[in-house]
């Protein structure tokens, strides 16, 4: 077989092994900060400390009924939980989890798709979430998911814009859409949510609104649309989307950590060959859930946004942040700052 | 070498174009006829870049990247547009919009 | 491997625009569009251009469909009943005249030949190349590009806009006997 073919398949398989382990330790996580939170002891009959209720969690949604409703769209119906797998699942093939590793003679990159246009493939795929959330909303037949899947994919796109223009200011000092490039930058100079700790905060509630997350999860909001878009789903349909919701946090948290906070690299560490390879996936695996424990930490403490209160955030105020952002990167990279 | 000749890809954007110029002509629902439109935009763009690449030229490649935001601009002019009439004459039906006619 | 790869994309571009123009419900036909962007899209990568196949998906299937998508259900648009009578022999006519098409162009390629495509060279497919072209031979049309979607965003917006003295009330801005109602019970407090 192609070795690049088998390395490209291990790569894939490192990174698949960490992401799709995300959802059942952050339900574990989410259930018992949440508790810890509001003062309560939260999950801890399963096991001790509670540590398997994922495990329970799983077997509930293994045998639980599988309900359809009845004048459901059943095509749109069954493929909205594989869509938003989609972009959960392939968004993180460009994230680099180590240095370049030189195994019998050729040198492997640590990244699973090093292409040149890498950050662009990212936002490429994961401006496909929007069709998993208006397909489910449509095709449940039941007019709170179709008001759910239309506010999510408005919420969506309209975030999307700035994102993408908080990632951009990131590119210009380092000239290059690869996030082994990026990450490169970062040994050299300082981290860069301290230059750009303007761009760093229009990403990160670009990001809470990207994965749906609160203070903007009107979409799936638990008190106002029943479950919003995924209301008539149950069973291992439900866990198709908490599994890629939970799997789109941990890419974009990944994302993020490779832009703003060095990626794999710890500032003054330079190992090479395994050991490298072994202590950069560790540091990014750690600064993930840092992240991670971010994400949980702002759910549970901020009240929800209205709708018109989240397009205004998004349109009005992130939207000429970012622009904003944009310029004085620019000017910083010209006068040489950067 | 690539062992795909160029005129594969011509013949598959020549095919999908043919497609769209078909589903353009005889879809009713307004709406399907823009679907129809970008697919026979795409079909020029896949021969743009088949072309781009067989004459070692970019030229091609920037043409596509100018056709798609072109096709972004005129897919919501034309569906705002669409919301406009619909409101005023409560169908999409390209048959029924005849009000210029004659 | 890129013969396979050509191949079995090519065979879904075209199964699914059939999808795309000849399913009755406009939902489905946007789905299929997306199967079909996607589709070009690997072929552009295949081609030599991985900047645009991103780009494809991001603007393409991640934007204006989205937008097709969001319009279909705010109009709430069915499923296309069966065409009348009349309009059939349309596509008797339309599908003939598509094979002639592309009977046609397929002559005018096996007469000449089937040319090899070119080795890529990394100065094709470099996103540095793309980028420097475009902001210095290309400069013009790229401001205009830009303006032209300036205009798009006004036009649209205005276009999809609710006449603002609509008879029914409808518009954004409050009726008249309602402000004067609204006026009078604010003055008429103390």
């Amino acid at each position: 077989m192609n070795p690049a073919l088998v390395a490209t398949l291990l790569k894939y398989a490192v990174m698949f092994g960490v992401f799709i382990n995300v959802a059942p330790i952050m339900n574990w996580v989410e259930r018992r900060a949440c508790a810890y939170i509001q003062d309560r002891p939260g999950p801890n009959r399963v096991g001790p400390l509670g540590l398997f209720q994922p495990l329970a969690d799983a077997a509930k949604f293994m045998f639980k009924e599988d309900v359809t409703p009845a004048a459901a769209d059943k095509l749109l119906y069954l493929m909205a939980p594989v869509l938003a797998l989609l972009p959960a699942f392939t968004t993180f093939v460009i994230i680099p989890f180590g240095p370049d590793l030189t195994v019998g003679g050729r040198t492997i990159p640590l990244v699973v798709a090093p292409v040149d246009t890498g950050v662009l493939l990212f936002l490429a795929l994961s401006s496909l979430a929007v069709y998993s959330l208006v397909l489910a909303g449509y095709a449940s037949n039941n007019k709170f998911s179709l008001l759910g899947g239309i506010r999510a994919s408005a919420q969506l796109i309209s975030y999307e814009l700035a994102l993408t223009l908080s990632v951009l200011a990131v590119l210009l000092p380092v000239n290059s859409f690869r996030l082994a490039d990026i990450v490169a930058y970062q040994q050299t100079h300082v981290w860069n949510f301290i230059p750009q700790i303007l761009g760093f905060f229009v990403f990160l509630v670009a990001s809470f609104a990207e994965t749906n997350r609160l203070p903007f999860d009107l979409p799936e909001a638990e008190s106002e649309l029943i479950a919003g878009f995924h209301t008539e789903y149950s069973a291992m349909r439900f866990a198709a989307f908490f599994q890629a919701e939970y799997t789109n946090m941990a890419a974009l948290a990944a994302l993020g950590v490779t832009l703003f906070f060095g990626g794999w690299s710890l500032p003054g560490v330079h190992l090479g060959g395994w050991l490298g390879a072994i202590v950069g996936l560790v540091t990014l695996i750690a600064k993930l859930c840092v992240c991670m424990a971010v994400f949980v930490w702002v759910r549970w403490t901020f009240p929800r946004f209205r709708y018109d209160q989240l397009m205004r955030l998004g349109w009005k105020v992130l939207l000429p942040l970012s622009i904003l952002n944009l310029i004085l990167v620019a000017a910083m990279t010209l006068a040489g700052w950067l | 070498m690539s062992s795909v000749p160029i005129s594969w890809y011509l013949m598959l954007a020549a095919l999908l174009f043919a497609i769209g110029t078909v589903g353009a002509l005889t879809r009713r629902n307004g709406i399907s006829i823009f679907l129809s439109i970008e697919l026979m935009l795409n079909a020029a763009n896949l021969t743009l870049v088949a072309f781009s690449r067989q004459m070692g030229d970019r030229t091609g490649q920037l043409i596509v990247f100018f056709v798609m935001a072109v096709a972004a601009a005129e897919a919501a002019v034309g569906l705002a547009l669409f919301i406009a009439v619909f409101r005023a004459r409560r169908t999409i039906d390209v048959n029924r919009l005849n009000l210029m006619r004659g | 491997m890129e013969t396979f790869i050509f191949l079995i994309f090519a065979a879904l571009a075209v199964v699914s625009s059939l999808v795309v123009v000849m399913h009755r419900s406009p939902v489905y036909a946007t789905m299929s569009l997306v199967v079909t962007l996607f589709s070009v899209a690997v072929l552009f990568v295949l081609l030599g251009a991985p900047f645009l196949g991103a780009l494809q998906i991001l603007i393409y299937a991640g934007a204006i469909v989205v937008l097709f998508l969001f319009v279909i259900m705010l109009l709430n648009l069915q499923k296309e009943g069966e065409a009348a009578g009349r309009w059939r022999g349309q596509l008797w006519v339309a599908i003939p005249g598509a094979l002639i098409f592309i009977g046609m162009v397929g002559l005018v390629f096996w007469r000449q030949g089937a040319p090899d495509l070119q080795p890529l060279t990394p100065d094709l497919v470099s996103l540095k190349g793309l980028a420097t072209a475009l902001f210095t031979d290309y400069l013009l049309p790229f401001e205009i590009v830009g303006l032209l979607l300036l205009v798009a965003v006004i036009g649209a917006t205005v276009a999809a806009r609710r006449a603002p003295d609509a008879a029914d009330g409808s518009g954004p801005l409050p009726r008249e006997d309602f402000v004067a109602e609204e006026t009078a019970r604010k003055e008429a407090r103390p």
